[in-house]
């Protein structure tokens, strides 16, 4: 009897063990899933837990759901992978492996700056990229009557690149609706070249923040916080002040890919963009935010991934060459406010343009634009995701590779 | 679109970044940095071949990795290219300049 482990039953190690379970022959292989938490959370609900959209219950269920029968699921801490000699050291004991899928994520490290993770850090220092984050900040909200937000992303790349943006969006529409708007400044600061950086996406979307009233602040290297005065500092001694800094911290991989000398600068593992292999073990496979590829990290890139990822499992068990097929393809709803969102289709080669999607010519879905139908799409996605996605269903119409069906490519 | 530096046509994109790395040569990058008003010197081109070597092991850049790199720190960076140190130092080595997903 073989063993495929997969680490992280988060959005990637879930959708691997539903793939694999009626894929792999039950007789001669055995697959486990390790997650040390019981918890499953929609992390792309945590945008919206803060403004009162979503509540607890909407973005929270227990993982073992979804968990298919005939996987044995050990809620156990990671210690360390060895994989020299093809072994997981768990907290109670090791489970060895011939093919081993790491899928342990990214996590925020606000201790990566000097003064982010100090005493001030959920009093008027937030991040939404946990659920105890997005929840702290939704109360300080509820109580937030006037002055300066600073939305500030740290350094890329980040999960979900568009959430900040996103946040800031939806923060214009809240103090809004709340009738405190003019008593809000809002500030967009990151360390990229602007908001938006791709040419298209500038071109097209570059209005969003002056008819939303929000400033921007670009080439923003944050150095360190002075959160006793309330102040963001970069490396040319710039400062932005604050009264509420919401912020998304340096992004890294799993701690345990450090301790098994796996991973690069920010512990994520280096992978070939293509057929998502380990580059420096055979028998290792690596998808979603565990990776260094070059792609979105973000749930509709791991669905995209998790096809090619089985595929490629199988024709690795079967002596046969891999396929190089993973092509970066990307797929996000983007929320602009007042009941509106975007949406984006892209891959490695080939940067979001407008368009129709998913089917070319008719949509109903359009590209790169504002529109209510999109918001509608983005708050459906959630079903979606507990529904199919999570057990591995097809999304209908949507291919694993990015299809240039119903893209207006040429500008 | 094309653009002319010392009688040699280039291929850039709309901010002036190349399009082909392969078209890239000291000369022109010495004749961008001119545009973005720097001076390029022995420090400026250690920088630069260490960003072309990060982008050509398709490592992503970033202050971070700069910190890192063992060529410069970040407040030296800075202070060599003014106004957004990535940004300007890609347009100067040819390569394109780090991006989001829009």
């Amino acid at each position: 009897m073989k063993n495929l482990v997969i680490l992280g039953a988060g959005t990637s190690g879930t959708m691997m063990a539903n793939h694999l379970v009626s894929k792999l022959p039950k007789k001669d292989w055995k697959i486990h899933i390790v997650d040390q938490y019981k918890t499953h959370y929609y992390q792309p609900g945590f945008l919206f837990l803060p403004f009162d959209i979503y509540n607890e219950n909407q973005v929270r269920k227990e993982g073992k759901k979804f968990i298919p029968k005939g996987v044995e699921y050990h809620q156990l801490k990671i210690e360390k992978i060895d994989a020299e000699n093809n072994l997981v050291e768990l907290e109670n004991g090791v489970l060895s492996y011939d093919i081993l899928i790491i899928a342990t994520g990214s996590k925020i490290a606000p201790q990566e700056v000097e003064g982010m993770h100090s005493k001030a850090w959920r009093d008027t220092i937030f991040d939404f990229y946990t659920y105890e984050g997005a929840l702290a900040l939704r109360n300080k909200l509820r109580e937030f009557k006037e002055g300066k937000l600073v939305v500030h992303i740290t350094e890329m790349p980040i999960k979900c690149p568009v959430a900040p943006l996103e946040f800031a969006f939806l923060a214009d529409s809240y103090f809004d609706k709340k009738g405190i708007r003019d008593k809000v400044e809002i500030t967009y600061v990151t360390p990229l070249s602007g908001a938006f950086t791709k040419e298209y996406s500038s071109k097209k979307l570059g209005y969003l923040l002056e008819e939303k009233n929000i400033k921007l602040e670009t080439d923003f290297a944050i150095e360190r916080v002075d959160f006793e005065n309330k102040k963001i500092v970069d490396y040319i001694d710039k400062e932005i002040s604050y009264d509420l800094l919401v912020t998304v911290p340096t992004n890294m991989g799993d701690e345990v890919i450090e301790k098994s000398g796996l991973g690069d600068d920010l512990n994520f593992v280096p992978t070939h963009e293509k057929t998502l292999q380990s580059l420096e073990h055979e028998n290792i496979f690596v998808i979603g935010d565990a990776t260094n590829v070059p792609a979105s990290k973000a749930g509709s890139v791991a669905h995209f991934q998790s096809e090619t990822l089985t595929d490629n499992i199988l024709l690795y068990i079967n002596n046969k060459p891999l396929k190089e097929e993973f092509d970066g393809h990307s797929n996000c709803f983007i929320e602009t406010g007042k009941n509106k969102a975007l949406l984006i289709d892209f891959n490695y080669e080939q940067e979001p343009v407008t368009g129709t999607f998913p089917i070319a010519g008719i949509g109903p879905l359009k590209l790169l634009k504002e529109s209510v139908l999109n918001h509608w799409g983005k708050l459906a996605f959630r079903w979606v995701y507990w529904n199919l996605l999570l057990k591995g269903i097809p999304i209908p119409f949507v291919s694993r590779n990015m299809s240039t069906a119903g893209k207006n490519i040429n500008k | 679109m094309i653009k002319t530096i010392k009688q040699i046509a280039i291929n850039v994109n709309e901010e002036g970044y190349l399009t082909d790395f392969s078209q890239w040569t000291k000369e022109i990058g010495e004749e961008i940095a001119k545009e973005n008003n720097i001076e390029m010197t022995d420090k400026h081109w250690q920088v630069i071949s260490w960003i072309q070597e990060q982008v050509t092991a398709k490592k992503p850049l970033s202050i971070r990795g700069i910190k890192k790199s063992g060529v410069i720190d970040i407040k030296e960076f800075y202070a060599l290219f003014p106004g957004g140190p990535l940004k300007v130092s890609t347009k100067i080595a040819g390569v394109p300049k780090p991006k989001s997903c829009i």
